[in-house]
């Protein structure tokens, strides 16, 4: 086993996060499982209004909420008489490096000039890298972005080519990878060798730094319209937007908005998958992404997740690849908002839902992000022709991840797949479970964790576990 | 003689992180098959040749050894050729919202 070898580095794994967050994750650990995370979130020191103070500092935030009164229109054209709410989206592409990940990347980038970091570090191959590269250059700080960017026949993906582009004008040093989740593994040798800070999207600062949004939603709908919003839409993948925004939106007393989380369907395609990389149209906002981290949030990089979507989101819905690109080209002709793909998840998910809402009801679409070359429906369109997918009009419901891309061929066809949240918290206590340390029972005190967790009562939680020991036992 | 590539070109270098062989365990099948491969900009440190081992300096200050791989690359991502599934769609929900009434 060499010195830099993967089995060599992920055994240093503990220290370097350690060293690299600075923030001592066993403190706050209360049971098996439990761990109290609401202490975790405050022993950082970001309130709302320290998140926006900071956030103001490097013109973060404070984006426009936009009616899309002819989106709006269309729906109304395929609802039922009376139905069709309105909807409203947040411009966050207006964010210095276009995207809502520069709330996330502030508050990181601000902890590491705190804390006397000379730099900031993430594996990151989304609009995040922007975000962060962007938000160190305001700072000074140097920065390193590790992304997995082209697959073993040296293709690039385009949305990932242009992120390459947009760190390294903000002047980052950007290390591509083929495919693999051995991004990890680099970004720790890099931590290691460098000492940076880790600019991790799961650490409270990078969740914290989205509370500012779903604040800013529920009192810009308020000012705008003297209630707060019914419904806000986020598009979800690895959990930081669904939890900051719902967190936000509690924070503004917004406490009956619903939060419906938003994801692409990619099913079947393996995310590790040197074959699959490039025949995946979205690197964001998919249940490759959003399955895994909703029914176990502790598979990030730091030992305890600040993301934890489960237990914010009242519903969760797919749509698919098809679907997204034809909301995205509906918002640039009906609304003049020409905006990046994968940001749009959770548009085409609220030209559903509006359909079910009475007309005087408000939906909120909760980000848009910056679009351009390769981050475009086009360049994914033709890599996906170029891949051997089919790209073709019909029904969305055809579609099928990595073979066929349906584009609707009338807006009644858009549709969203409710994902039963049952199943979602099962599987969540079926990992629990299985992370037990051999041996081991639940205590009072996780059994009421994992309560909070999966949002059921802690009697449920016990019948759930019962019925799971009665299977292996 | 193969040609000198200036010292302080900004340049690319390629390296083989992880064989095949001592990939990740939980690596699918397909991609174990397959090295993990770096790139990785940078200034050059001393003259070099393209395909032999080079020295670059990074944007954050690291210096960094690998194969010479590019000279100035290019950022070549696009947008391509309109896409005709793409194409009709602004017409087609125009025409359905003035159908309705809901368009000028």
């Amino acid at each position: 086993m060499t010195q830099e070898s993967y089995a060599a580095i992920m055994e240093q794994r503990a220290e370097i996060m350690r060293a690299s967050v600075n923030i001592d994750y066993e403190q706050y650990t209360t049971g098996l499982l439990a761990f109290d995370y609401e202490r975790l979130m405050d022993d950082t020191g970001y309130d709302i209004a320290t998140a926006c103070a900071v956030q103001r500092t490097t013109s973060v935030g404070n984006t426009p909420l936009i009616e899309l009164r002819n989106i709006t229109e269309l729906v109304r054209s395929v609802s039922k008489p009376g139905k069709g709410a309105r909807i409203f989206v947040k411009d966050e592409a207006a964010n210095p490096s276009g995207s809502f990940k520069d709330r996330r990347a502030s508050l990181s980038v601000h902890q590491a000039c705190q804390r006397g970091y000379s730099g900031v570090s993430a594996a990151t191959s989304g609009n995040y890298g922007a975000a962060v590269a962007s938000q160190a250059a305001k700072a000074g700080l140097r920065c390193i972005i590790v992304q997995e960017a082209f697959d073993s026949e040296g293709i690039l993906q385009p949305e990932i080519a242009e992120k390459t582009r947009a760190c390294e004008a903000y002047g980052a040093e950007v290390i591509r990878l083929s495919v693999g989740p051995e991004l990890f593994y680099m970004l720790l040798r890099v931590l290691k060798e460098t000492g940076y800070f880790n600019a991790s999207l799961y650490t409270p600062y990078s969740v914290l730094g989205i509370e500012t949004l779903g604040y800013e939603i529920a009192m810009q709908v308020q000012e705008q319209n003297g209630v707060f919003p019914d419904v806000v839409i986020a598009t979800h993948a690895g959990g930081g937007n669904v939890t900051g925004t719902a967190r936000g939106l509690r924070k503004a007393g917004a406490v009956n908005s619903q939060v419906i989380a938003a994801s692409v369907d990619l099913s079947g395609l393996h995310m590790a998958s040197d074959h699959d990389f490039n025949r995946k149209s979205f690197t964001t906002g998919h249940t490759g992404f959003s399955m895994p981290f909703t029914t176990w949030p502790d598979r990030a990089d730091v030992p305890r997740n600040a993301a934890r979507a489960l237990r914010y989101m009242d519903r969760f819905v797919t749509v698919t690849q098809g679907e997204v690109f034809y909301m995205t080209q509906l918002l640039a002709e009906l609304e003049g908002l020409e905006r990046g793909p994968a940001g749009n998840t959770s548009l085409a998910a609220a030209f559903v839902i509006a359909q079910e809402l009475d007309e005087g009801q408000i939906v909120v679409v909760q980000e848009t992000e910056y679009t351009g070359a390769g981050k475009h429906p086009l360049a994914q369109l033709n890599l996906a022709k170029q891949m051997g997918i089919v790209v073709r009009r019909g029904d969305p419901r055809d579609s099928k991840p990595g073979k066929c891309i349906v584009i609707p061929e009338h807006p009644s066809q858009l549709a969203v797949v409710n994902i039963d949240l049952e199943h979602v918290r099962r599987s969540y206590l079926h990992n629990a479970v299985k992370s037990l340390p051999q041996g081991e029972r639940l205590s009072e005190v996780d059994l009421a964790f994992l309560a909070e967790e999966t949002r059921i009562s802690q009697t449920h939680v016990q019948e759930i576990l019962d019925e799971f020991s009665g299977k292996t036992g | 003689m193969t040609e000198l590539i200036e010292k302080g070109t900004w340049v690319e270098i390629y390296k083989v992180v992880l064989p095949a062989n001592e990939r990740a365990p939980q690596v699918p099948e397909d991609t174990q098959r397959v090295p993990l491969e770096m790139r990785v900009k940078g200034f050059l440190k001393s003259p070099a040749a393209i395909g032999r081992d080079a020295e670059i300096e990074t944007l954050s200050g690291r210096h960094l050894l690998g194969r010479l791989a590019e000279v100035n690359p290019a950022y070549t991502h696009s947008f391509g050729s309109p896409v005709p599934e793409l194409s009709p769609i602004g017409c087609e929900v125009r025409a359905l919202l003035r159908e309705k009434g809901r368009m000028r």
